[in-house]
């Protein structure tokens, strides 16, 4: 591979995505199809005492109404308990389990409690609003912060080093609360399945999956069938931001509806059913203290986070884990619990556990800083961690030095004034704040086939879904990148289970794990073009395959170009139609000996309006320290999403339930505030762009996490720089500025 | 949804008579209030009367005003010249709500007969007194969900701190309606009992024992124009909307502001807020005050002052205690071009 910077490439799927070419799950049209309507309670904890589906029943195309009374069985979920993470049986140390439409126990909001099928959607949504429940209500636990007491120690349990009486005897001493809302992810897809039984024991799924692996072995074991005679296809995938990382019951249960009905049924959630059955970001209630000496050198840090989770099930997140290596800090303690409410399960929410945790933490930076009356960038760099303090092992690669100093550069922040208050622009309060994200670099397993045709064009093929980050992009350029074939000579395949295996498309893992199989793959492709051009009679024969290149469709001596011949000759001299080849790749055991992470800098410039607290981001700089960027413009598009959800969590997002029913009050796009055009400015997007030499043949770490991760204490902090205000409370909404002292 | 039926009228009268003769009929305008209700089952209606085809679009000039059919896109209002002209307070405050699509929908008519955003109203599993009965089918006249109001105790943030009753706190979130209020307009409308012309101030009402009406049109009437007199107060005019995100989302409070100065002195003022009421809150007492003083920092504080008398809050929403008053100053410091 050239140890260059990539070009930027147009996203290869880009145009069939604005004309419509591109199809999402519920595009496909299955001859015979059915819909399906889900019914949800309207309590958040009791029984149900009475469901009346008679009328829906006999409303216009109605194919059937399923409650608990008459569910079809779903044969894989009724065998002893397994570990399987996806729907029940449940882990075994909760205090309850829910199997969808299994029994009349409600355990939150919206619960389905009916699922009707009808052969069109306007009519499955008619017969689902005559479906009437009547229930037995009981007390509703689903505030945190009334019922911190009932934590509890999940897995994982916490981590000390060093002295835990440090703090006491640090000279500069910092206690701060900070509290995150629940967090929907939103995405403009709506959640769903096609599920379409092709025989008795042959089903094709239409999903809204991040990985079809993982969807073809939860529906595998659900359905105690071989995963083999499952299909799962999705190519592509309106946004997943977490949500899809997981089979929910819901798709389950549509699944054994179809087999029940006899006909392929399509279940497509209401926007507000995406609160309460496809998981959220958990409230999540945090506490740092931190001691520092005066010259700014951490003494300690003691970070506690408890979230919320579902009576159901434990989610744990790593919501402390950056507190843990992030500084030079000698003296460092976490702890981290939950609190099971009457509250759906929470799932991984971009940037998992880390955004929650890097708000906390780099809030607390902020604050620290001030109290010192140092520079945060300054602090940040006098407490810098050369090698991971945590498992005491060097970094595989850190240029996070780089990053502060490139990001300071672009934001102007020698502009910013030190003492809060003290800067205007348009008779605003303006100020500058910045932080640092970080998230685990993986290498997970997957493979992947190359097909080299005779014509000299390339299939690239792998399961892995694309759920908008440029897979498909990324995936062609490393293709490229090995075997110099032009860009629009190559096709990426992916999203579906008939391809070879890879991972979930999530923790930013994927150009790690399925580039480095297609990066293996092709270079198998590449030695045995070598092969065919040197054996004997070929054209370079006598030469070492070590001393080949390729370029421009030919091979070559590497120091004598006149010395060449063209791929598609040599497939065609040796009466080849195409060129095969299949890898699985994973990591050495060499990557154990280091610690893995992308970093990632923020610097955002904001301005507010002191008498009604409103906030503007007027500039944001993200620099992403995540090695060699593969793909330059689908990264920076990367970034940017990442940002503009980073302003999402700092400023607007927040699922408002009335703990008095347990029900969310604003479970709508018009009321939970994405962030809008109007809430962003341009982003500039910087790229340290070194390859990691350890991670994967690319020396690529990944990105999609670390573009959101920090941004939110960005914001605070800049808003505290403007205002001398500290908002611990996300989102940092006009009241909460306007009234803080 | 339940089913129901669809008709589109032709003319006025056919349209008036159309709704009035069923208790369970609608006036459609461009739907994107009503839809929604109809969706949430908070409206049930029997008949939909599609009034698209009525021929009151038209934005003209008059002898005493401008006058605006009640079936003209909010959109349309907004980047009108005449109104951009003369009433730029009206083309801000329009320009400050929904989003562009909606507004390329919304008329003027059903912007002034939007319900309240309230999310208790919109969830029938949940108490609130202003849903009422259900309108038409098999349940007409049982009560549409439980009665009692669910904001009172509960969520709040987003409700009224002014002329709110114990049976109501829901604020009217139009932001048009608020320019409408402060500059004097007046609404004409056509019913079963023939024509007649409502103040502004009047058209709307507070909650009082009868939340479950937003105002004081009778049954089967419909909103033709409204008129907008002459005024002096185009040119320093300011339409303030704090809200939880930059653009799309309701205002927590509004103050629309129209001045006409001769130097530093406020000759005539016109005053209203929105967020604050279960209608367009009219800022008489401040408007009284501000009336031939200097626009100074000092007389925009005794005004937002006296605009605060007998505010209450409730809770969540205390904040407006201070956020409206600040507003207030905000917006008469833009307005004036004294910041
Ligand atoms: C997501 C969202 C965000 C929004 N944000 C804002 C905002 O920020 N600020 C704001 O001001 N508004 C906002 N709106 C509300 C929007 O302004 C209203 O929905 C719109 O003005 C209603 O007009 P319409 O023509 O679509 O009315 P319709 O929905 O057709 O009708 C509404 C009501 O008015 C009645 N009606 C309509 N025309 C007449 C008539 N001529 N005479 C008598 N009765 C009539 C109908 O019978 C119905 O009861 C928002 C709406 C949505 C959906
Ligand atoms: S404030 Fe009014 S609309 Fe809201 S719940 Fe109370 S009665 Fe219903």
């Amino acid at each position: 591979m050239k140890n260059e910077k990539n070009p930027p490439l147009d996203r290869v799927d880009g145009r069939m995505k604005v004309t419509g070419g591109a199809k999402y799950f519920a595009d496909f049209a299955i001859p015979n199809m059915t819909y399906c309507v889900i019914v949800g309670s309207t309590i958040a904890r009791g029984t149900i005492t009475s469901v009346d589906t008679k009328k829906a029943q006999g409303a216009p195309g109605v194919l059937g109404v399923f409650t608990h009374q008459n569910m079809p069985p779903i044969p894989g979920w009724d065998g002893p308990a397994s570990k399987q993470a996806d729907g029940p049986p449940p882990k075994p140390d909760t205090e309850e389990k829910y199997r969808i439409l299994s029994s009349p126990k409600i355990l939150f909001d919206g619960q389905p409690i009916a699922m009707v099928v009808a052969d069109t959607f306007e009519r499955a949504t008619y017969a689902a609003s005559l479906v009437k429940a009547t229930y037995s209500k009981q007390t509703t636990r689903t505030d945190l912060e009334k019922h911190k007491k009932d934590e509890i120690t999940p897995r994982g349990g916490d981590y000390a080093r060093g002295d835990a009486k440090a703090f006491e005897s640090a000279p500069v001493q910092l206690e701060s609360e900070y509290t995150i809302p629940i967090e929907v992810h939103n995405p403009m897809e709506l959640h769903g399945i096609i599920a379409h039984w092709t025989g008795a024991d042959q089903l094709m799924v239409y999903a809204k999956t991040q990985g079809v692996n993982s969807t073809q072995q939860a529906m595998a074991q659900a359905f105690k069938l071989d995963p083999k005679n499952i299909h799962v296809h999705t190519e592509f995938m309106g946004g997943g931001f977490g949500m899809g990382l997981r089979t929910w019951p819901q798709e389950t249960a549509t699944v054994a509806i179809a087999k029940k009905v006899g006909r392929p049924v399509k279940l497509v959630m209401h926007r507000s059913q995406m609160f309460t059955m496809v998981g959220h970001r958990p409230y999540t209630a945090q506490s740092i203290q931190m001691g520092a000496d005066k010259n700014g050198k951490l003494v300690s840090i003691h970070h506690a986070a408890t979230a919320e989770t579902a009576k159901y099930e434990d989610f744990t997140e790593a919501t402390v884990n950056m507190t843990k290596f992030m500084y030079d800090c000698p003296n460092v303690s976490t702890r981290y619990r939950l609190v099971r409410l009457d509250r759906s399960v929470p799932i991984w929410m971009r940037g998992p556990g880390e955004a929650t945790g890097a708000f906390a933490l780099e809030s607390a930076m902020d604050e620290m800083a001030h109290k010192l009356n140092m520079d945060p960038i300054e602090f940040r760099l006098k407490n810098y961690s050369e090698t991971d303090p945590e498992h005491n092992r060097p970094y595989s690669s850190k240029h996070l030095k780089e990053a502060y100093e490139r990001g300071a550069e672009a934001i102007g922040w020698k502009d910013r004034k030190n003492e809060p208050g003290k800067s205007k622009e348009d008779n605003w309060l303006a100020g500058y704040g910045m932080s640092t994200g970080v998230f685990n670099a993986f290498r997970w397993e997957a493979s992947a086939r190359v097909v080299l045709n005779a014509d000299g064009s390339l299939v690239v093929q792998s399961a892995v879904t694309d759920i908008g980050p440029g897979t498909g992009t990324a995936l062609t350029m490393i293709a490229h990148n090995v075997l110099d074939i032009p860009f629009e000579r190559i096709k990426v395949e992916y999203g579906d289970t008939s391809l070879p295996k890879a991972p979930s498309q999530g923790g930013s893992a994927i150009v790690s794990a399925v580039g480095s199989a297609v990066f293996d793959t092709c270079t198998k492709i590449k030695n045995d073009l070598f092969e065919l051009a040197t054996k004997a009679g070929a054209p370079l024969a006598g030469s070492k395959a070590a001393d080949l290149s390729i370029e421009n469709g030919n091979v070559f001596i590497s120091n004598d170009s006149s010395k060449k011949v063209a791929i598609t000759e040599l497939l065609k001299a040796n009466n080849l139609p195409s060129i095969a080849q299949t890898a699985d790749s994973k990591g050495s055991a060499e990557l154990e000996k280091y610690s893995m992470y992308s970093f990632s800098v923020h610097f955002v410039k904001v301005k507010v309006n002191a008498l009604t607290g409103a906030v503007r981001v007027t500039k944001a700089v993200s620099v992403a320290d995540s090695g060699r960027i593969v793909s330059p413009k689908t990264a920076a598009s990367q970034m940017i999403g990442g940002v503009t959800g980073g302003i999402g969590m700092a400023l607007t997002e927040e699922a408002i339930i009335d703990h008095r029913y347990g029900r969310f009050v604003n479970n709508n796009f018009a009321d939970y505030h994405v962030a809008v055009h109007a809430d962003v400015p341009a982003i500039e997007t910087i790229f340290i762009d070194k390859p990691d030499p350890i991670i994967n043949p690319m020396g690529a770490k990944g990105m999609g996490e670390i573009a959101l991760i920090g941004f939110s204490a960005a914001v605070a902090n800049a808003v505290f720089n403007a205002t001398g205000k500290r908002i611990r409370q996300l989102p940092i909404t006009p009241d909460k500025v306007m009234q803080e002292a | 949804m339940n089913p129901f039926q669809f008709t589109r009228a032709n003319t006025p009268q056919a349209a008036v008579l159309a709704v009035s003769k069923e208790s369970g009929a609608y006036f459609l305008a461009g739907g994107t209030n009503l839809i929604d209700l109809v969706k949430r089952e908070v409206v049930i209606p029997e008949r939909l009367v599609d009034i698209n085809r009525l021929p009151l679009a038209t934005i003209e000039e008059t002898a005493s005003g401008i006058r605006i059919g009640a079936m003209a896109k909010n959109s349309a209002v907004a980047d009108h010249p005449l109104i951009k002209k003369h009433l730029p307070l009206l083309s801000m405050a329009l320009n400050a709500g929904a989003s562009a699509q909606l507004r390329n929908m919304a008329t003027v008519g059903g912007n002034m007969m939007q319900r309240t955003r309230c999310p208790y109203f919109y969830d029938h599993s949940m108490p609130c007194n202003k849903r009422g009965p259900v309108q038409s089918g098999p349940s007409k006249g049982q009560p549409n969900g439980p009665a009692g109001c669910g904001a009172i105790g509960g969520v709040n943030r987003m409700h009224a701190i002014f002329g709110t009753s114990e049976k109501c706190i829901a604020v009217h979130p139009s932001d048009m309606c608020i320019a409408l209020a402060a500059l004097d307009a007046t609404v004409n409308v056509t019913g079963p009992k023939g024509n007649r012309s409502i103040h502004f101030a009047e058209f709307h009402r507070l909650p009082g024992d009868a939340p479950q009406k937003d105002n004081t049109l009778l049954p089967g009437e419909l909103i033709l124009s409204v008129d907008i007199p002459k005024n002096e107060l185009g040119k320093y005019a300011h339409y303030l909307k704090v809200r939880d995100r930059t653009s799309y989302a309701f205002a927590l409070v509004s103050v629309g502001v129209a001045a006409d100065m001769k130097g530093k002195t406020i000759q005539d003022i016109r005053l209203a807020m929105g967020g604050v009421a279960h209608k367009p809150w009219r800022l008489k007492e401040a408007e009284r005050y501000l009336k031939g003083k200097e626009a100074t920092l000092e007389n925009f504080k005794q005004a937002a002052t006296l605009a605060m008398q007998g505010a209450k809050g409730y809770g969540e929403n205390d904040f407006k205690l201070t956020l409206a008053p600040n507003s207030i100053i905000e917006a008469l410091q833009i307005a004036t071009q004294t910041v």
